[in-house]
C-alpha cells in the first residue's frame, strides 16, 4: 500500500537524520536527547518490522534505561570536566582516518553479507514453530530465548551481572551526594505511578508466556521503578544495602545456572525442561531474571557501591 | 465509510491539529515558559483525541480502557516533567 510505503520513507529518512544529527550536536546533552528520541524510532521501526519484541525491548531498555544512564554520566562529566581541557581535546587526525577506514571496511564486509545471503535465507522459524507446543509457551520469541537457545540468555544475564559488578568496584558513591532534589510534585507523580509501574512489570512479564513480553521487558520496567526513587530521594542506598542489592544482582546468574544444573539432576540436557512442566520452570526463571536485571540496572544508575550511613530526610 | 469511522477519522484530524500547534508553538515561542505552555497544553489535548479517535475505531472495551490508561499517565508524566524543567530554567535563570 502506497500510504504505508510513504510512512517506512518517512520513518528510515527520521532515523538517519537522528542518527547523524546525534552524532553532529555539539553539546553532549542534545546529543544524549537525540540518540533517545532515534531509540524511539527504531522501535517504531521494530513495530513495522512485525517485531513487537524487539520494540518493547528497544524503547525500555535501549532508549529508556541507556538514557537515564547517559544523561547521569553526562552529569558526572559535566561535575568533573570544569577546568579539565584534556577531556574535550579533539582526537587526532591519524585516529580520525583510523576510525573511518575502519567503518568503511565493516560497512564493506555488512554489504557483502547482504548481497550474499542465500535466497530464501536459511531460517530455524518452520523448526521453532513445529516444536512450540513442547516448548511450555506460546510466544515463539520467548520460546527460543527462555527454552530452545535458553544458554545464549544464561550468558546474556552474566554479561549484565559482570557489568554491575564492575560498576559496583569502580564507581565513587560521593560523587553524587549534590543532585538537586525534585520536590513535592515529583513525590506525588511518583506516588501515582510507581505502584502501578510494579503491576505493569509483573503484566509483562505473564504476558511474556502467550505474548510480546518476558523478563528483559519486565526488568527495564521495574528497573525505572528504582530509577524513580533513586531520582526523587525517595530511597537513599546506604552501605547497609550492599549485601542485599549484591545477593539479588546474582540471582539471576545463580537462579538460571541453578535450574540448568536441576536440569541436569532430572537426566535431561543442560536448561532441557521437563515438557510437561516447562511453563512452570520458564517462568520462575523468568520471575528471578526480572528482580535480577531490575536491580542490575537501578544498581548500575546509582553507580557505585553505596557508602552513606542512613539519614532522615526531611525536605519533599 | 460508517458514520462512526468518518467521526473517528474527524477527531483523529483534530487531535493532530493540537499536535501541530503545538510543535509550532514550541519552535516559536521566545522562552522555556511559553515554549512549555504550548506544548504540555496542546500535546495533552492532542493525545486525548488521538486515544478517542483510535478508540472509536477498535470498539474494543479492553483496548479502550489501555488507550484511556496510557492517555492518563502521558498527561500525569508530562505535566510532571514540564513542571521540572520549568523549575529548572527558573533556578538556573535559563527562564528568557
Amino acid at each position: 500500500m502506497l500510504l504505508w510505503l510513504v510512512f517506512d520513507l518517512v520513518l528510515i529518512g527520521a532515523i538517519v537524520w537522528l542518527a547523524w544529527a546525534a552524532l553532529a550536536a555539539r553539546d553532549g546533552f542534545e546529543m544524549i536527547v537525540l540518540f533517545m528520541v532515534l531509540g524511539l524510532f527504531v522501535a517504531l521501526a521494530w513495530v513495522r518490522l512485525q517485531a513487537p519484541d524487539v520494540a518493547l525491548a528497544e524503547a525500555a531498555v535501549g532508549s529508556g534505561i541507556t538514557g537515564a544512564l547517559l544523561l547521569k554520566t553526562w552529569r558526572h562529566r559535566r561535575g568533573r570536566a570544569a577546568g579539565d581541557a584534556a577531556a574535550d581535546a579533539r582526537p587526532s587526525r591519524a585516529l580520525g582516518f583510523g576510525v573511518m577506514g575502519l567503518v568503511t571496511v565493516l560497512t564493506g564486509m555488512l554489504a557483502a553479507v547482504l548481497v550474499l545471503i542465500p535466497r530464501p535465507a536459511p531460517s530455524l522459524a518452520e523448526t521453532v514453530f513445529a516444536n512450540l507446543a513442547v516448548s511450555g509457551v506460546d510466544n515463539p520469541v520467548t520460546a527460543v530465548l527462555l527454552n530452545f537457545r535458553a544458554y545464549d540468555t544464561l550468558l546474556e544475564v552474566v554479561v549484565l551481572f559482570a557489568v554491575v559488578v564492575v560498576v559496583w568496584l569502580l564507581g565513587d558513591a560521593e560523587a553524587d551526594r549534590r543532585a538537586p532534589r525534585l520536590g513535592s510534585i515529583f513525590f506525588g507523580f511518583a506516588r501515582l505511578v510507581l505502584p502501578v509501574m510494579v503491576l505493569i512489570a509483573g503484566y509483562l512479564l505473564w504476558l511474556g508466556g502467550f505474548a510480546p513480553g518476558g523478563a528483559f521487558q519486565a526488568g527495564a520496567v521495574l528497573g525505572a521503578v528504582g530509577i524513580v526513587l533513586l531520582l526523587g530521594r525517595l530511597y537513599t542506598p546506604t552501605a547497609a544495602d550492599r549485601l542485599p542489592a549484591r545477593l539479588v544482582f546474582g540471582l539471576g546468574t545463580v537462579g538460571f545456572a541453578g535450574a540448568g544444573l536441576a536440569t541436569l539432576a532430572l537426566g535431561n540436557a543442560f536448561l532441557g525442561y521437563p515438557p510437561e512442566a516447562a511453563k512452570t520452570w520458564i517462568l520462575v526463571i523468568e520471575a528471578m531474571l526480572t528482580v535480577s536485571i531490575a536491580a542490575t540496572l537501578a544498581g548500575l544508575f546509582f553507580g557505585a557501591a553505596p557508602s552513606g550511613r542512613p539519614t532522615r530526610e526531611s525536605d519533599r | 465509510m460508517t458514520p462512526l469511522e468518518i467521526l473517528a477519522i474527524g477527531i483523529l484530524f483534530a487531535g493532530l491539529g493540537f499536535f501541530v500547534a503545538g510543535t509550532v508553538g514550541m519552535l516559536r515561542f521566545p522562552d522555556v515558559f511559553s515554549r512549555l505552555h504550548a506544548l504540555t497544553k496542546a500535546d495533552n489535548l492532542g493525545l486525548a483525541l488521538i486515544a478517542l479517535g483510535t478508540a472509536l475505531l477498535t470498539a474494543d472495551t479492553s483496548v479502550t480502557l489501555k488507550l484511556m490508561l496510557i492517555w492518563f499517565f502521558v498527561v500525569l508524566a508530562s505535566a510532571t516533567s514540564g513542571h521540572l524543567i520549568a523549575r529548572h530554567a527558573l533556578r538556573s535563570g535559563q527562564g528568557s
